[in-house]
């Protein structure tokens, strides 16, 4: 390195300067050349920081700063919404929506979660025995996955549907009863997570199977010689293995599903009520459901939101430093 | 020049930097703002919420040529109606709105709220042939944010057969109980009653009002007594199975799609589906929605406002004013409206209309009868109301609420909403 910079002529010491002394490295001052490495490397560093500030930082900004005004209509256009504190989070939480919706994103996550993990880890089990079309098999299982979600979201409005939908007439070709799936208050949360259930299942049936493929053959070997039947295998070895790729699956399968805004959208808006109303969709209802859009307290639902998928994300973190040791 | 590996280090980042740096000042430049070029020549821009037109379409062509005639160019864009207001939104908010807007007429008063538009006394807008009850949608505050450029509303598409077969004469369906004996009737004989839109957004509210300004009761007070017996009406249809349980669903769409199945006898819907009848099958007719107590009940009035948004430079406002004439003038304001299965503003256009086309002569008194829904002073309120109602109308009709504790809490979440 050094001898390229000696070959260059500028890189002597400049005229007017004190001569560097007769010392045998000839080199550039150490601050000099560490100023000069420095520049480059900020150079480099910053298209990336160029691109985090102007994408994820200064949105964020901005949305705690909405949430933080008073913004109308009229104030969004002049800019001169009065700095209101926490007044707006304080609204979000005093109003009648909130209760509701709280529940129902729990209840949305968590029962989404649950069935999605445990679908999946049971088709990812059942496809590594290999048999013959499991391939093939496994691969249409990633359908609900590749689909656009309004054509999938959009289907199951269709397949719901009360009056002409096909679930309602299998149903009653059975004899039962039909059942508002979109339209009463007490199925509408049921349907959308049913929903939401299976577009998540590739997602984790993918994820969970190459975590499978990492647990060596030979210790399902030893436990058969042992004498452990399929059930065993899978609780004293599978599942306890599998542990990390668990822990991740589960944790970003929480951060998609708190967001889910597109499935409830399509087949629900959120209704009837609220029966199916998540912070997603309180958040969009609020800044653009109607045409007189409220964007302060839509920014402090979203701003929640934000919140609580950072702590999963800390979380996630964490877990992934845990087993890198 | 020689490349030592240093300076090809610093080379590239200073590439880097110059192209991300390109890139970013690009998307600057290339924003959709109209005020480059002096007043009388020019480009001008206009937004419309009819993404369905493109460039080749008549439509596009009248508004270019009303720009030619005023002696500039002018560069259409159409987005998505829901799309169209944030976009208008946050145009005015970076101070580059377009030079004429046509919006769907509820948000201009969120617009003029804004500061965005400017009144037809500033623009030296004629509108006094303009019908009073179409252009009051537009009104604020005495003050007139725009010209309508055609007005649709709401009346029952009925299915002569399914009628006949039961024995109803849709002539005497004058008030709520006669229409409800004829969904009665309806059903017994095995058909299917009447389809509506009671969908949780904007238009639940649009497809209710009828029902709810014909009951008498008024927007301030959504608990009235007048108001309970308009959702009752809804929600006793729906819980004796005159109307499909999925109409809590329904948008405007969905339910058109149910009665053209030809299995419904009513479908509360719009003049824009007249030419989608035409084309189905079905023998169909056209009555007014009827108030609780006889005759027509007001509708809403939709369609849209062409508008002026506030420029810098206001001495474009008179090159705007003039291609604003020249699409509402009557020829073209005739052509647009029968494209679009609209009903004219002007009494002039509409006569012209239903020489040309006599199926539009009940729209016409429809229209006649409507009311925009942002009228009486409501103005930026009514979103707020509207948002309100259409909740109480969801709880009610999936049961989740009693249509008299629904709209009480509705009310009270209007007040505290209008404040």
């Amino acid at each position: 390195m050094s001898n390229t910079i000696i070959e260059r002529p500028e890189a002597a010491p400049p005229a007017g300067s004190p001569a560097v002394d007769a010392g045998p490295p000839v080199r550039p001052s150490l601050k000099r050349r560490f100023r000069a490495d420095q520049l480059t490397a900020w150079a480099f560093i910053l298209p990336v920081v160029a691109y985090l500030v102007i994408f994820y930082a200064y949105p964020l900004i901005k949305n705690v700063d909405l949430a933080v005004r008073d913004y109308t209509v009229r104030s969004f256009i002049d800019g001169t919404a009065p700095f209101v504190g926490l007044a707006n989070f304080v609204a979000v939480f005093q109003d009648p929506t909130f209760g509701p919706a709280l529940r129902n994103t729990l209840l949305f996550t968590g029962v989404s979660i649950a069935f999605q993990f445990s679908i999946g880890m049971a088709l990812a089990v059942f496809f590594f025995q290999n048999f013959r079309l499991s391939s093939t098999l496994r691969a249409l299982f990633l359908v609900p996955w590749l689909l656009p979600l309004i054509v999938s979201a959009s289907t199951w409005s269709w397949m719901m549907n009360s009056d002409s939908g096909v679930i309602n007439s299998v149903i009653t070709s059975f004899g039962g009863t039909g059942i508002n799936w979109l339209t009463s208050p007490q199925w509408a949360l049921i349907a959308v997570i049913i929903a939401n259930i299976w577009i998540g299942i590739p997602f984790n049936l993918v994820i969970l199977y190459s975590g499978l493929q990492n647990i060596s053959t030979d210790i399902y070997e030893a436990a058969s010689l042992d004498g452990a039947n399929a059930w065993q295998k899978f609780w004293r070895i599978t599942f306890p293995l599998l542990k990390p790729v668990s822990a991740i699956t589960i944790l970003l399968g929480l951060v998609y599903t708190l967001k889910v805004f597109d499935i409830i959208w399509i087949m629900t808006k959120g209704g009837p009520g609220n029966a199916s109303t998540t912070f997603a969709i309180w958040s969009y209802q609020l800044g653009f459901g109607s045409t007189l859009p409220n964007f302060s307290p839509a920014a402090a639902v979203g701003n929640l939101l934000i919140v609580i998928a950072l702590i999963f994300g800390f979380l996630y973190l964490r877990v992934q430093r845990k087993q890198a040791q | 020049m020689i490349f030592t590996p240093r300076r090809k280090r610093a080379f590239a980042a200073l590439v880097g930097i110059a192209t991300a740096s390109a890139a970013l000042t690009g998307c600057s430049t290339g924003g959709a703002g109209g005020n480059g070029g002096s007043a009388a020549s020019g480009t001008y821009t206009f937004w419309d919420p009819y993404p369905q037109f493109d460039g080749s379409s008549a439509w596009t062509k009248l508004v270019e040529k009303c720009g030619t005639e005023a002696g500039v160019t002018v560069k259409r864009t159409g987005y998505d109606t829901s799309d169209l207001t944030s976009k208008a939104l946050l145009a005015g908010q970076q101070g580059n709105s377009p030079d004429l807007l046509l919006v769907d007429n509820p948000v201009v008063s969120t617009l003029a709220d804004a500061g965005l538009l400017t009144d037809t006394a500033e623009t030296k807008t004629s509108t006094t042939d303009i019908e009073a009850n179409i252009l009051a949608a537009g009104q604020v505050d005495g003050k007139t944010y725009g010209v309508p450029i055609g007005a649709n509303t709401l009346a029952l598409y009925y299915n002569k057969k399914i009628l006949s077969a039961a024995g109803v004469d849709p002539a005497k369906i004058t008030d709520w109980s006669s229409l409800t004996d004829a969904l009665a009737k309806v059903k017994a004989k095995g058909d299917k009653g009447i389809t509506f839109a009671g969908i949780g957004t904007e238009e639940g509210s649009f497809q209710f009002l009828p029902w709810y300004w014909g009951s008498g009761a008024n927007l301030d007070q959504l608990d009235s007594s007048d108001a309970v017996s308009a959702l009752s009406l809804w929600t006793d249809w729906v819980n004796k199975g005159y109307a499909p349980n999925s109409v809590i669903n329904n948008t405007q769409t969905t339910s058109w799609q149910e009665f053209l199945t030809g299995d419904f006898a009513f479908s509360e819907n719009g003049t824009w589906q007249l030419a989608g009848v035409k084309a189905s099958k079905i023998d169909y007719g056209i009555i007014s929605i009827p108030a609780k107590d006889g005759g027509a009940a007001p509708a809403p009035t939709g369609g849209e406002f062409l508008t002026i948004p506030v420029q810098k430079d206001s001495a474009r406002y008179a090159v705007s004013a003039k291609i604003q004439s020249c699409l509402t003038s009557t020829a073209n304001v005739v052509s647009t409206d029968n494209t679009l299965s609209y009903v004219a503003p002007t009494k002039a256009a509409q006569e012209k209309q239903v020489a040309d086309n006599p199926d539009l002569e009940p729209w016409v008194t429809a229209v006649g009868d409507a009311k925009g829904r942002t009228s009486d002073n409501l103005g930026t309120k009514y979103p707020k109301i509207s948002e309100q109602m259409w909740k109480a109308v969801q709880n009610s009709l999936s049961g989740s609420q009693s249509a008299e504790d629904a709209l009480k809490q509705a009310q009270t979440a209007a007040a505290a909403a209008t404040k």
